[in-house]
C-alpha cells in the first residue's frame, strides 16, 4: 500500500480544505476533486432517474393489481434504459409552423437547470466531498434561482409547438408552478428563520459562530445545536490532535426530534406540510398534474415532442422530483442524519483504530445511506399520491394555492418569528446557542399560538359576518320563486336558497 | 456543473437528431389535434386569468425575496430581534392589505 503514503494520493483524497494543519491543496488537486464530485453528482441523477421510472411503474402496477415491466433485465430493471435507447433511434419530428429555435431549445431549457441544481444538494457533511459544491454558503438561494428557470422550458415548449393543447398545457403548467412557488418559498423561509443559514450543509449539521452570529471556523470542543442534530467537534481521527484537525461527531443524544419539522411544534410541521404539498405541485405530479391531464389536453405542453426531446421532458420531470425531495430532506427531515444520532456515523472507538481516510469514507457512505433511504421514502410518497388521489380541478388548484397555502405560509412565518423573539427575550444566552430553556420555549410557543388563535378567531368572525351579509342580501334581492301554473299544494314561498 | 448540465442537454438534442431516421410526410408534420385536420392557428388569444396570475406572482415573489435576507439574519440579530420582528410585521401587514384587496376584487376566483 505504498501509494497511500504518496503525496499525490494525499493531495487528492486525504488532505481536507477545512483542516488548518494540512498543506494547501494544489491546483490540479482542486481540479481532480471537482471533476470527481461532479461525476458523483451527475452520475447519481442519471442512474437514479431510470431507476425511478422503473420504481414508479412497478409500484403503480403492484397497487393496481397488474405486473408492470418485468421482462428486460432483472425484474424489468433495464426497461427504462431500453426505452431510452429506443427513443434515441426514433424519428425526431419537427412539425410545420413551429418556432424552430424555441422548439428545439425548450427541452434543453427544461432539463439543464434541473441537472444544474444538483450542485448544492448535500449528501454528507464532509467539507471536501459533501456535495458537488460543498460548503457553498448561499446554497438554498442558488437552488431557488436555478430551479425556477425550469418553467421557461415548459412555457417555451407550450408556445412554440403551434398546437392548442400544448399552448393550454404550457400556460396551465407555468401558472401552476409560479403559484405554488410562493407557498414553497414561504415554507423555505420558515426554515431559514429557524436555522439561520442558507448553506445546505450548515442547515443539517449546524455551524460554529461568534457573538455577532457570524459563521466562524470550527474549534475542538464546539458543540453545535443550531443544525438539525447535536454535533460535537472532536479530535477523534488518528493524528488529528497534532494537526489541529477536528471533525463533526454526531452526539448519540440527538435524533429525529431535532429535525426541523418537529421544531417549534406545530409551526415546523406546518411548514413541512406546506412544502410537501407545493413540491408535488411544483413538479406537476398527480394530484396536481393538470398540465398533462390526458383526458383534456392529450399530453399538455409536450404533445408535439417526439424521440429524445420527449424523453428529456420526462427525465427533467423525474430529476426534478428527485431534487425537490432532496431539498425537503435537507430542509425538514435532517438531511443525511440518522433517526438516532448514534447511527449517523461509525461508533466512536472505531475512529481511532481505523486509518483517517477510511473513517471519513465510511462515515460519508453511512450518511449517503441515510440520505438515500429518506429519498426513497419520499419518492414512494410521490408515487403513492399518484396512485391514490384523483386529479384536482383547475380552479380548485389555484384557489388552494392562493387562498390556502399563501396566507397560511405568511402567518406561519410571523408566528415563528414571534415565538423566537419571545424566547430570545426570556433566555438570550440559551437561544443564542440554539438551546432555549424550557420556560422560554413554552412562553414563546404559547404567545405565538395565542396570536395564531386570535387571528383564527378574527378570520372566523369575518367569515361569519360575510356569510350573514350574503344571506341578508340574498333574502332582499331574491326573486320570488317561479310558480308553475297549476299549483298543486299552495304553500308559503320557501326561503330563498343560498346562491 | 452548469457547463456540464447545458452540454448534456445539448448533446441529447443533437444525438437524437443525428441518430433518428427522417421520413416526413405532410400528415406527420401537421399539428396534433387527435387525428382531425387542424382548424385555425394555435397562436390565439388566451384567457386573461393567466396574465393576472403572473402579475400577482411578481408582486408576491418580490415580497418573498425581501423576506430571505431578513429570515437569515433574524436568528442571530440578538437585541435587534424585536425591532426586526416589528419591522417585518409592518411590511407583511401592508402586503396583507393588498392581498385582501386583491382577494375582495375576486382576482383569485377562477370562473
Amino acid at each position: 500500500m505504498e501509494f497511500l503514503d504518496s503525496e499525490i494520493w494525499k493531495q487528492l483524497f486525504v488532505y481536507s480544505v477545512a483542516n488548518p494543519g494540512d498543506p494547501a491543496l494544489l491546483w490540479w488537486a482542486h481540479v481532480v476533486r471537482s471533476v470527481l464530485r461532479l461525476a458523483i453528482g451527475i452520475g447519481f441523477v442519471l442512474t437514479i432517474v431510470p431507476g425511478l421510472i422503473w420504481l414508479e411503474r412497478r409500484l403503480l402496477s403492484w397497487w393496481q393489481g397488474r405486473l408492470g415491466p418485468n421482462r428486460v433485465g432483472w425484474q424489468g430493471l433495464a426497461q427504462p434504459i431500453a426505452d431510452g435507447i429506443k427513443l434515441f433511434f426514433k424519428e425526431d419530428i419537427i412539425p410545420t409552423n413551429v418556432d424552430k429555435t424555441l422548439y428545439i431549445m425548450a427541452p434543453a431549457v427544461a432539463l439543464a437547470p434541473v441537472l444544474y441544481s444538483v450542485t448544492v444538494l448535500p449528501w454528507n457533511g464532509s467539507p471536501d466531498w459533501g456535495a458537488v459544491a460543498p460548503g457553498l454558503n448561499i446554497g438554498i438561494l442558488f437552488l431557488l434561482a436555478v430551479a425556477s428557470i425550469e418553467v421557461y422550458g415548459v412555457i417555451l415548449a407550450g408556445w412554440s409547438s403551434n398546437n392548442k393543447y400544448s399552448l393550454l398545457g404550457g400556460l396551465r403548467a407555468s401558472s401552476q408552478v409560479i403559484s405554488y412557488e410562493l407557498g414553497m418559498g414561504l415554507s423555505i423561509i420558515a426554515v431559514l428563520l429557524m436555522l439561520g443559514t442558507l448553506g445546505t450543509q450548515a442547515m443539517v449539521q449546524g455551524y460554529p459562530f461568534d457573538e455577532a452570529g457570524r459563521e466562524v471556523y470550527l474549534k475542538v470542543g464546539d458543540v453545535l445545536y443550531n443544525g438539525q442534530g447535536v454535533i460535537e467537534a472532536k479530535n477523534l481521527v488518528r493524528g488529528s490532535a497534532e494537526s489541529g484537525y477536528s471533525v463533526y461527531k454526531h452526539a448519540p443524544t440527538s435524533g429525529f426530534w431535532d429535525w426541523t419539522f418537529l421544531r417549534l411544534f406545530p409551526f415546523g410541521l406546518i411548514a413541512a406540510i406546506t412544502y410537501l404539498i407545493s413540491m408535488v405541485a411544483e413538479t406537476n405530479r398527480a394530484p396536481f398534474d393538470l398540465p398533462e391531464a390526458e383526458t383534456e389536453l392529450v399530453a399538455g405542453f409536450h404533445t408535439e415532442y417526439s424521440s429524445m426531446k420527449f424523453a428529456m421532458f420526462f427525465m427533467g420531470e423525474y430529476a426534478n422530483m428527485l431534487i425537490v425531495s432532496a431539498i425537503a430532506i435537507t430542509l425538514f427531515f435532517g438531511g443525511w442524519l440518522a433517526p438516532w444520532g448514534g447511527l449517523s456515523q461509525l461508533p466512536e472507538p472505531m475512529w481511532t483504530i481505523l486509518p483517517p481516510f477510511l473513517v471519513t469514507t465510511i462515515n460519508a457512505l453511512i450518511a449517503g445511506f441515510w440520505f438515500g433511504i429518506k429519498l426513497f421514502l419520499l419518492i414512494c410518497f410521490f408515487i403513492l399520491m399518484r396512485a391514490s388521489l384523483p386529479r384536482l380541478r383547475y380552479d380548485m388548484l389555484m384557489k388552494f394555492g392562493w387562498k390556502g397555502l399563501l396566507p397560511l405560509g405568511l402567518v406561519n412565518l410571523l408566528l415563528i418569528a414571534i415565538s423566537m423573539a419571545v424566547q430570545h427575550r426570556i433566555d438570550p444566552t440559551g437561544t443564542a446557542i440554539g438551546r432555549p430553556s424550557l420556560t422560554a420555549w413554552w412562553s414563546g410557543q404559547l404567545t405565538a399560538l395565542g396570536v395564531g388563535g386570535v387571528l383564527a378567531l378574527v378570520l372566523l368572525a369575518a367569515k361569519a359576518a360575510q356569510y350573514r351579509a350574503r344571506r341578508a342580501t340574498a333574502a332582499e334581492t331574491a326573486i320570488a320563486p317561479i310558480r308553475r301554473a297549476p299549483v298543486a299544494t299552495p304553500t308559503a314561498p320557501s326561503a330563498p336558497s343560498e346562491i | 456543473m452548469g457547463v456540464v448540465a447545458i452540454g448534456l442537454a445539448a448533446v441529447l438534442v443533437v444525438l437524437s437528431w443525428v441518430l433518428g431516421p427522417r421520413r416526413p410526410t405532410p400528415q406527420k408534420l401537421a399539428p396534433y389535434e387527435c387525428g382531425v385536420t387542424p382548424i385555425g392557428s394555435a397562436r390565439e388569444r388566451f384567457p386573461i386569468k393567466f396574465y393576472l396570475i403572473a402579475m400577482l406572482f411578481i408582486v408576491f415573489d418580490i415580497e418573498t425575496v425581501f423576506l430571505y435576507p431578513w429570515a437569515v439574519i433574524y436568528k442571530s440579530s440578538g437585541s435587534m430581534m424585536l425591532f426586526n420582528l416589528a419591522e417585518m410585521a409592518v411590511f407583511i401587514g401592508i402586503l396583507f392589505v393588498g392581498y385582501v384587496y386583491v382577494w375582495r376584487r375576486g382576482a383569485f376566483e377562477w370562473d
